[in-house]
């Protein structure tokens, strides 16, 4: 390192915010956690400069795992333009001094809230999720001393009960994000409030999965090319979301859709949750129904009319 | 005990073996030297009052606490003859959740009392790895109807239900796995005196039925009366007679059985 580039970083901060010490023992965690999958294994949470809620846990994987020459990407429902993910973002350009991107092939670390690139992952890349209960069954089972005895014996009948439950009320399994998951034939893991749509991408991923819960001081990961398991039962599949419409601006038709309400006459669209993917189709020529001319959408205004006082 | 019973005891191997159990609370004496044998399709209650050591002594047999001294022994299927104490946890778990049943005094604490009817009485089966929808609410309507419970309700949760229903839906949850052993703590507390017969009716065609070995502690001397072939009198923590239930009922020799026997009220 040469001595222009030794300190890109805010110099009040130690490199990545955290202390060494920290960073450390965070990594040791991430071993285990990588060497055992699925197994939620607790560390030494720190305060960080962020609410419990808005990725404590997530933050301090990345601040343990970050190195000056990596590249991150930080989204937030799958946009890089939100709040959580603009401030965590500019959290890292501050105290780590690191190139950040917000295209998917190109960052060393991606970390995410509650949803998984639609590129896919390659190897070498490490994916943080934030995760606000790191506990399958807590909902089923409140007392924490019982389900670390159910995973110690992998008796996971009680999750079934959960999905029983659903078929029984709605017909089919209605659980549509934090769908649970066996690990390696072997843990029950929360995969994070994630939809289940992202579920199957996290089967035999490339990539480095590592999940980081802040308030209860938890961190557990997939190591790449892991098997990945949704629960369901025999005669009820598991199965993802689907939607009737495309992407109304790039015209995707295998992506994660949000609903976006346009007006207060019933008028919505669909849109890529993923801002990157559906950014890089549009320039890549592809086109939904509303996609070729933003104003149709009523709210942006024609160009003629900007400026306009 | 009759010497058809022992020629019996020669030829069958005994479910449960107690040998000699004693458990203290640092002075306090739940139960000492309690010793029984209990045979497959034998029903054995266990009478006295408050304060007996009853339930420590069924919380004990049923694997839920350990003893201070003696040995609980199990006939299990896959091994034999077994202490439980000396099972791993997970083994120990297991059968607990299989080969047993544990109906509770009170249903709240043998029942999820959110989750369905159906749920309640399948989460045994899915327990032991069923993961086919169709079997397991086939399998929990079949135990509604056994147990009397209105099938249309089987999407209910038991909070909405009687005292009774509750009772019932706990029976049917413990024997959705056929247990080979059931201990019941007051199976019949705090219900009316109807309910308690009807209820009394279905555990007898139900224990007779499926060949269930049983032991029901309580202070009805009514419920033995129903239900048990043989009966414990415990007083302070130690039994202190036992035989067959009718001939300790009509014919009590311990002082202190005559005084239970003799204060129940009759109408």
């Amino acid at each position: 390192m040469s001595a222009a580039t030794a300190v890109q970083w805010d110099e009040a901060y130690n490199f990545a915010y955290l202390d060494e010490q920290t960073k450390r023992m965070i990594r040791r965690t991430i071993l285990k956690a990588i060497a055992i999958p699925g197994y939620q294994v607790p560390f030494g949470g720190r305060e960080m400069p962020l609410a419990y809620g808005w990725g404590t846990g997530g933050i301090q994987v990345t601040a343990s795992v970050i190195g000056p020459d990596d590249t991150l990407k930080v989204i937030d429902q799958g946009a890089d333009d939100t709040t959580n993910a603009v401030s965590i973002r500019r959290f890292f350009e501050r105290v780590a001094g690191v190139a950040t991107t917000e295209e998917t092939d190109k960052a060393d670390i991606i970390q995410t809230r509650h949803r998984i690139p639609e590129y896919p992952l390659t190897e070498g890349q490490i994916l943080v999720y934030q995760v606000p209960q790191p506990e399958p069954l807590r909902k089923l089972e409140p007392r924490e001393t019982e389900t670390r005895k159910m995973h110690g014996y992998a008796e996971y009948g009680l999750m079934s009960v959960r999905l029983y439950e659903d078929i029984a009320r709605y017909g089919h399994i209605a659980t549509t994000y934090s769908y649970p998951v066996m690990v390696n034939n072997r843990y029950l893991m929360s995969p994070s409030p994630i939809p289940k749509f992202d579920n199957p991408k996290m089967a035999d991923n490339p990539a480095i999965q590592l999940f980081g819960a802040g308030r209860e001081k938890r961190i557990y990961a997939i190591p790449p090319y892991t098997e990945v398991k949704s629960l369901d039962f025999d005669d009820h599949p598991f199965r993802i979301q689907t939607w009737e419409e495309c992407c109304a601006l790039c015209g995707a038709d295998n992506s994660y859709l949000d609903e976006v309400i346009l007006d207060d006459r019933g008028g919505k669209m669909f849109v890529c949750s993923d801002t990157h993917f559906c950014e890089d189709r549009r320039q890549a020529g592809h086109r939904g129904p509303l996609g070729a001319d933003p104003s149709a959408l009523g709210f942006v205004k024609p160009a003629s009319e900007e400026g306009q006082p | 005990m009759s010497a058809a019973i022992q020629l019996n005891s020669a030829e069958r191997r005994p479910l449960l073996k107690v040998e000699r159990i004693s458990k203290t609370f640092g002075e306090v004496t739940g139960c000492s030297d309690v010793s029984f044998s209990l045979y497959p399709g034998e029903v054995i209650g266990i009478v006295g009052e408050s304060g007996s050591g009853k339930s420590t002594l069924l919380n004990i047999l049923s694997a839920q606490m350990a003893p201070s001294s003696g040995t609980v022994q199990y006939d299990l299927r896959h091994k034999g003859m077994s202490d439980v104490f000396a099972l791993s946890e997970p083994e120990r778990r297991k059968l607990v959740r299989t080969d047993w049943g544990i109906v509770r005094q009170n249903p709240r604490d043998g029942l999820r009392m959110d989750v369905s009817a159906g749920g309640n009485v399948g989460e045994r089966l899915m327990a032991i790895g069923a993961r086919n929808y169709g079997d397991i609410r086939a399998e929990g309507l079949e135990w509604l109807t056994k147990v009397e419970l209105d099938t249309a309700r089987i999407d209910d949760k038991p909070k909405h239900f009687s005292g009774g229903m509750q009772q019932r839906l706990q029976i049917a949850r413990n024997l959705v796995t056929r247990p080979r052993l059931v201990f019941m703590d007051e199976p019949t507390g705090g219900l009316d005196v109807s309910v308690q017969a009807r209820l009394l009716d279905l555990l007898r065609g139900l224990v007779r039925e499926l060949g269930i070995a049983a032991i029901i502690v309580t202070h009805d001397l009514a419920v033995v009366r129903l239900l048990a072939d043989r009966l414990m009198v415990m007083r302070r923590g130690r039994v202190v007679e036992e035989g067959l239930t009718d001939q300790v009922l009509d014919d009590p020799h311990h002082p202190y059985t005559q005084l239970l026997v003799s204060s129940v009220l009759q109408v």
